[in-house]
């Protein structure tokens, strides 16, 4: 009876570790599907902007893309932590809303780019053959273009989604528990392996997408465009 | 009446002029073959017509009734789809849209025309059959009974352009036009793309056609219209433009082309 006391004790507080790091990992995930679902039509937004023939239009929104691109999204997730504080007083909900505004953001302004590629690789005579079908400018875009879009950029797509799951563990700079949060207060118990053992999470995540992108690259493969 | 009437119309480029003042007029029934070397401006020209570039000046009619004035302002776009209706166009490289199948290329307007019709929701089981009867049987007509639901991917060239054909006459255009239709295709294909002008030239369809084929033009054609440098240089029939061509720039394209 004693030994298996000691290794219940024992198994406890690894077991109670790795409660942890799932919890953690809950809140990577959080982030991840909720920057997916904000950022995917937001970047189309952002795309509509920057094609714009209205020029001031167009150029607001390429500045602003090259803003977002060109600083590091560790800096953004402190702006909007603490400058809506600072400057006008108002504090946000939690870390984690703080983290969801800034991830949205960078990761709208960086699809809007792969999306805006994949527009403008759609040769004109797909668009002028909608026309002389008599078909309107929407209905060229969400029936005949849109479905060409989305095969050619699901591979671009597929690498930021990858790096999305990976990127979630910044939140942990304004503090929200994810899960190298989590691995790392146990390194100051002098236990090091959850920090390690952190990968498995995001590896297995990784190895879904991978299968997930592979199955709709197969089912858009029926046509050539 | 005239079915169509181009009048003096240009078309620049920033500022390279392209068309210097087109006129022509056709009747119902007529087919027409535009020649011309390249640069000389009949594509643009077709384009025009078709909506596909806004001229600089001029007017165009349809049945008397002007459906592109250069001077008027913006036009609704219920009214802008209904004038482009009056026309269909057969492009040099097909754009066949990649992702529908050979029926669907066909029946993808017509649905969502028949969408906006009030009497759609009513009667939707009927009128899809329709439209889609009608997609096989002009699939049909050209050869392609066993090729509904094939991908244009996986068809020929020359399979390629018959459904782009189909597709164009689908929503029974008072004009067809044919913007270098067989310049994409190998010669013995192109043959089979002409004999189906040719059918359709014998049911009298409406037609203006851009080409290089000249011995084709001189049997299909009721008219040829020579264009060189944005102007009409010739226009009478085949005998008079092939034959006896009046302008020096005729007979040496002519002369170029035929040996």
């Amino acid at each position: 009876m004693g030994s298996l006391f000691e290794y219940f004790s024992a198994f406890g507080p690894n077991a109670a570790r790795w409660a942890s790091l799932f919890e953690g990992f809950g809140q990577n995930l959080l982030l991840f599907f909720v920057t997916l679902i904000t950022a995917i039509p937001i970047g189309l937004v952002i795309t509509y902007c920057s094609m714009s023939r209205f020029k001031p239009l167009m150029l607001l929104s390429r500045t602003f893309v090259w803003i977002i691109r060109g600083t590091p999204l560790m800096l953004q997730l402190f702006v909007v932590w603490f400058v809506p504080g600072l400057l006008f007083d108002v504090h946000m909900k939690s870390r984690m809303t703080a983290a969801m505004i800034a991830f949205s953001i960078n990761y709208a302004a960086y699809f809007s780019e792969i999306y805006r590629g994949g527009i403008e690789s759609i040769p004109k005579g797909q668009y002028e053959a909608g026309q002389v079908l008599g078909m309107t400018k929407a209905q060229v875009f969400f029936r005949v273009v849109l479905m060409q879009v989305i095969k050619r950029i699901t591979a671009p797509m597929g690498n930021e989604f990858m790096t999305l799951v990976k990127d979630t563990s910044l939140a942990r700079t304004i503090a929200v528990a994810e899960i190298l949060m989590s691995a790392e207060r146990f390194t100051k118990q002098g236990v090091i392996w959850p920090l390690f053992a952190t990968a498995l999470f995001f590896l297995a995540m990784c190895g879904l997408l991978t299968l997930l992108l592979n199955h709709i690259e197969k089912k858009l493969s029926y046509y050539n465009v | 009446m005239a079915i169509l009437e181009v009048k003096n119309i240009y078309k620049s480029f920033g500022d390279v002029e392209v068309l210097k003042g087109i006129s022509f007029s056709m009747e119902r029934g007529e087919i027409i073959a535009v020649l011309g070397s390249s640069g000389s401006g009949k594509t643009t020209l077709l384009r025009c017509i078709n909506f596909l570039e806004r001229a600089t000046k001029g007017e165009i009619y349809v049945d008397g009734n002007c459906i592109f004035d250069a001077e008027e302002g913006r036009v609704s776009t219920a009214e802008m789809r209904a004038r482009q209706l009056n026309f269909g166009l057969v492009f040099q490289s097909f754009n066949l849209f990649p992702q529908y199948t050979a029926l669907e290329n066909l029946t993808l307007a017509a649905r969502l025309q028949a969408k906006e019709k009030p009497d759609f929701k009513k009667n939707k089981k009927l009128i899809l059959k329709n439209i889609n009867e009608r997609a096989a049987f002009l699939l049909g007509k050209m050869g392609l009974e066993d090729k509904l639901d094939a991908y244009p991917c996986e068809l020929s060239g020359g399979q390629q352009q018959r459904v782009s054909i189909a597709r164009a006459l689908m929503l029974s255009p008072k004009i067809l036009f044919f913007d270098e239709p067989t310049s994409a295709l190998d010669p013995e294909i192109t043959q089979e793309i002409l004999k189906i002008i040719k059918r359709l030239a014998a049911r009298h369809v409406t037609m203006i056609i851009v080409t290089h084929e000249i011995e084709f033009a001189r049997n299909v054609a009721d008219r040829i219209i020579f264009m060189n440098d944005g102007i009409v240089i010739e226009d009478g029939t085949p005998e008079d433009v092939i034959n006896n061509p009046k302008n020096e720039r005729t007979r040496a394209f002519l002369s170029k082309m035929m040996d």
